[in-house]
């Protein structure tokens, strides 16, 4: 008999049928226990914020049958989460919500051993644009303003942000090199504490995204003064983008959610489902646009697209900042 | 007096029916999951959040506050009874309520807990009623350089936590600070300290993984190893005559702990960096510095009990600040309250209690309200967990094991802590039979992650000018207090000396 290419496939199909629990066929695939929803950042920051509310809303519309368990892992700008979800002893029940760090750890850390196309798409719930803010007591209220007030300050000019290879550094570094601005950086654990430090004038300014600044923003303390978005925010229609002031560059996070490497299918399409009817809820759909963020719904196969080319941007932007 | 007629509406509100039974629900089942080892109020608060989406917005919040506040009283419980901290912001009660149970007067540790506990809340209440604006400026202002004043400040009373022996005592600091160190860093994101390549280590030491190890295991092994089987039987009885004089009794042992860690908690858990931890255990320290009878502390004393109780409470109540004014949670717990609270569709952050009156005061009743019915049910509680007591120590060993392996599993779950704390626990048997004091560790694993990172961050921010420290208006003070505190001890050895070389020729 000639092994023709059908029957090849159909003896495939056969194997896999009789080696799959007629359980899951039945009903699909449900978790068995609670899930390892872990957290790429230190709590009160924008992934945070994004992991607790979609927790929320998971709970809410009961689209879990186990209940989604969330871990924050920040250490190592997301290394520890990295490695945590890699070595998952049960890879079904273990969730990520990422951001660029998702990224740039592994290209900064080779030696962890992290391929960011072994873990498995779920679902990518959007895009969080930056902000440059200042305290209102700066006095600062324009771009030119600011630039002019860093180069004044010679090198002694403060912001803080979330750790050197981190998207704000990105950001900061891009914008530095454009403006020639010379600024002191200092690193902090998370979105939250520095958006904190801003208020309390620890330090000057901030790259924050804008869901971490909104609460002082709308209390007056903090002003925008650049967005680095593709377009004028609509919450921020007066501020600026960085593409206006003549400098071709925008820069987003990532707010997506990816099952550890070595995921069932089964699994993934489980959680597939779970995150595409958080997606599509009235919660999720206001709370992009309350907190500013783009919609930007992708099928599994163009996250590993998007994946492969952010990992290319991400390898020139370090390279440009002599990473 | 606006604040108060706010106030009392709020009350009013959490006796609605609903909501009283909410904040007696939440309180009962908060002390049995914080009287668990291991699982504390963060597990209690996550476990329960998606029953909150039954009730309207303002009966789940109070829901919540109540899990937390229950899980604060109980997590004494374990502490006390069994000597394995129920929760981390309740390692600093073993310190006292174990050795207490051992003599028999369990149920005087547990009425102190249960009293401080109350009174930590109750100041802490009023505090944030009357000030909590002003309190979260006051949080603002404390920067990178201040945090570390702070934490200088912690590490100076601990100096004189382990008794007169100080090199043992800065060995044991030193030992929990490199514990603490293992890890990612912070400020360059590079794994360090990963003993021999194991993957377990780059998440870092967790604290409670050690201090169940040390409390739970190495305490159960040096029972075994001084009784050498034949356990002390304490049969405590419980009368309504007990309760009474042990009420009269921690009134008057444990006020002083209770004061200081009332007020110190409450403003260790204003800062957005510390919480709860910190704040019971920088209290226990400053009671023991302050105390009359230094030396009791450790072996029994209700003032041990009492501050690290009601500094937690208060330390509580206090984390809610930040959270509720800035947005930014001061503890896990509450960063799992702001989760809900933004699917309720509440914008935490400075504009709450301008545009959600109704809801900021309905919260702040409930804060008194949940607090009083917590001290009631642990109170009705205390001859249930004394009974635990009454059981043979050839039951307890084995329970005590198997109750610290859960607890540090449900930590982290994950295998590998399992194994770090039977370790720990080993190491901790014999660093007390050699003598070394294994709080000072303890305090140095929890303090040394947020005292490290401020000491870089500040340095930085003076491009390496260690003035900083002294020249800012709120670090300056806090910083010559600590390094006062810090050389007193080596001060007073070296006056001894002196006066002992002067007495020779005479």
């Amino acid at each position: 008999m000639k092994l023709t290419k059908r029957i090849f496939m159909g003896a495939v199909g056969a194997a896999l049928l009789a080696t799959t629990p007629m359980q899951a066929l039945a009903d699909g695939w449900k978790p068995r226990k609670p899930i390892d929803f872990v957290i790429m950042a230190g709590p009160g920051g924008g992934a945070d914020q994004i992991a607790r509310f979609v927790q929320s809303v998971a709970e809410k519309k009961d689209l879990t049958n186990r209940p989604l368990v969330p871990n924050n892992k920040g250490g190592g700008s997301g290394a520890e989460a990295l490695i945590h979800v890699s070595n998952a002893n049960d890879p079904d029940h273990t969730i990520l919500v990422t951001l660029n760090s998702f990224f740039t750890t592994p290209l900064r850390q080779s030696n962890l051993g992290i391929d960011v196309q072994k873990f498995t798409p779920v679902a990518m719930m959007g895009v969080d644009p930056f902000v440059l803010w200042v305290h209102k007591d700066s006095g600062i209220t324009t771009i030119d303003e600011y630039v002019e007030t860093v180069r004044e300050m010679g090198g002694e000019y403060v912001m803080g942000g979330t750790g050197a290879g981190q998207e704000d550094s990105i950001v900061i570094a891009y914008m530095s090199e454009a403006y020639g601005l010379d600024i002191k950086y200092i690193p902090y654990d998370g979105g939250g504490a520095v958006a904190k430090d801003l208020a309390g004038q620890q330090i000057m300014a901030s790259v924050n995204n804008p869901a971490e600044a909104k609460g002082f923003y709308a209390a007056g303390d903090f002003v925008p003064l650049l967005a680095f978005s593709d377009e004028r925010m609509p919450a921020y229609p007066d501020v600026p983008t960085i593409k206006e002031q003549g400098h071709d560059f925008s820069y987003y996070n990532q707010r997506a959610v990816v099952g550890a490497p070595g995921m069932s299918d089964e699994a993934a399409a489980y959680y597939q489902d779970v995150f595409t009817q958080i997606y599509e809820s009235d919660e999720w759909q206001g709370y992009l646009e309350s907190e500013s963020l783009s919609p930007l719904w992708m099928n599994a196969d163009e996250q590993r697209d998007y994946w492969a080319l952010q990992v290319e941007n991400h390898k020139k932007l370090l390279a440009a900042l002599g990473e | 007096m606006e604040v108060l007629s706010l106030l009392a509406d709020g009350m009013l509100l959490s006796l609605q029916p609903l909501n009283l039974a909410m904040i007696l629900i939440g309180v009962t089942v908060g002390l049995f999951i914080g009287a668990m080892p291991g699982l504390g109020s963060v597990n209690g608060v996550a476990i329960l959040l998606p029953v909150t989406f039954l009730v309207p917005p303002g009966s789940a919040i109070i829901f919540l506050a109540a899990i937390y506040y229950g899980a604060m009283y109980g997590g004494a419980v374990s502490s006390v009874t069994l000597g394995i901290p129920g929760a981390s912001t309740a390692v600093a009660t073993t310190f006292d309520g174990r050795p207490l149970a051992r003599q028999g007067r369990a149920s005087l540790a547990l009425v102190t807990a249960a009293l401080a506990s109350f009174v930590g809340g109750t100041v802490a209440n009023v505090l944030f009623t009357l000030f909590a604006p002003v309190l979260a400026s006051a949080a603002l202002s404390f920067g990178p350089p201040e945090v570390f004043a702070l934490m200088l400040l912690a590490f100076a009373t601990f100096v004189g936590l382990g008794g007169d022996d100080i090199p043992k005592t800065i060995f044991s600091i030193c030992f929990g600070l490199v514990l603490g160190a293992i890890g990612f860093d912070q400020i360059s994101g590079a794994p360090r300290l990963v003993l021999f390549d194991y993957n377990g280590f780059l998440q870092g030491i967790g604290f409670l993984v050690l201090a169940i190890g040390v409390y739970g295991i190495g305490e159960m092994l040096w029972t075994i190893e001084q009784s050498r089987g034949e356990i002390e039987s304490t049969t405590p009885k419980m009368t309504i005559k007990g309760i009474t004089a042990d009420t009269k009794e921690a009134a008057k042992r444990g006020w002083r702990g209770t004061m200081i860690g009332s007020f110190l908690g409450f403003f260790v858990g204003v800062l957005p960096a510390a919480g709860a931890t910190p704040g019971s255990l920088m209290s226990y320290g400053v009671t023991k510095m302050l105390s009359r009878n230094p030396e009791e502390f450790g072996k029994g004393s209700p003032d041990g009990v009492a501050a690290p109780e009601a500094a937690n409470n208060s330390a509580s109540t206090g984390s809610m600040l930040p959270m509720l004014t800035l947005g930014i949670p001061g503890s896990p717990t509450t960063a799992i309250l702001l989760g809900g609270m933004v699917i309720w569709g509440l914008v935490p952050g400075p504009r709450l209690f301008v545009d959600e009156q109704e809801f900021v005061w309905g919260l702040i009743g409930s804060f008194y309200i949940s607090n009083a019915a917590a001290l009631l049910i642990n109170l009705a509680f205390i001859p249930l967990f004394i009974w635990m007591l009454r059981m043979p120590f050839t039951i307890l060993a084995p329970m005590i094991f198997v109750l610290s392996i859960a607890g540090g599993y449900a930590a982290t779950r994950d295998m590998f802590d399992i194994w770090l704390m039977v370790v720990f626990g080993l190491g901790a048997f014999f660093l007390r039979k050699f003598d070394y004091p294994l709080a000072p560790a303890v305090l140095a694993i929890v303090l040394g992650p947020i005292a490290e990172p401020t000491l870089r961050q500040s340095l930085l921010l003076s491009s390496g000018d260690p003035s900083i420290f002294f020249t800012r208006p709120v670090a300056g003070p806090i910083t010559v207090v600590a390094l006062i505190l810090i050389f007193l001890p080596a001060l007073k050895v070296l006056r001894r000396r002196v006066g002992r070389k002067s007495k020779k020729p005479a």
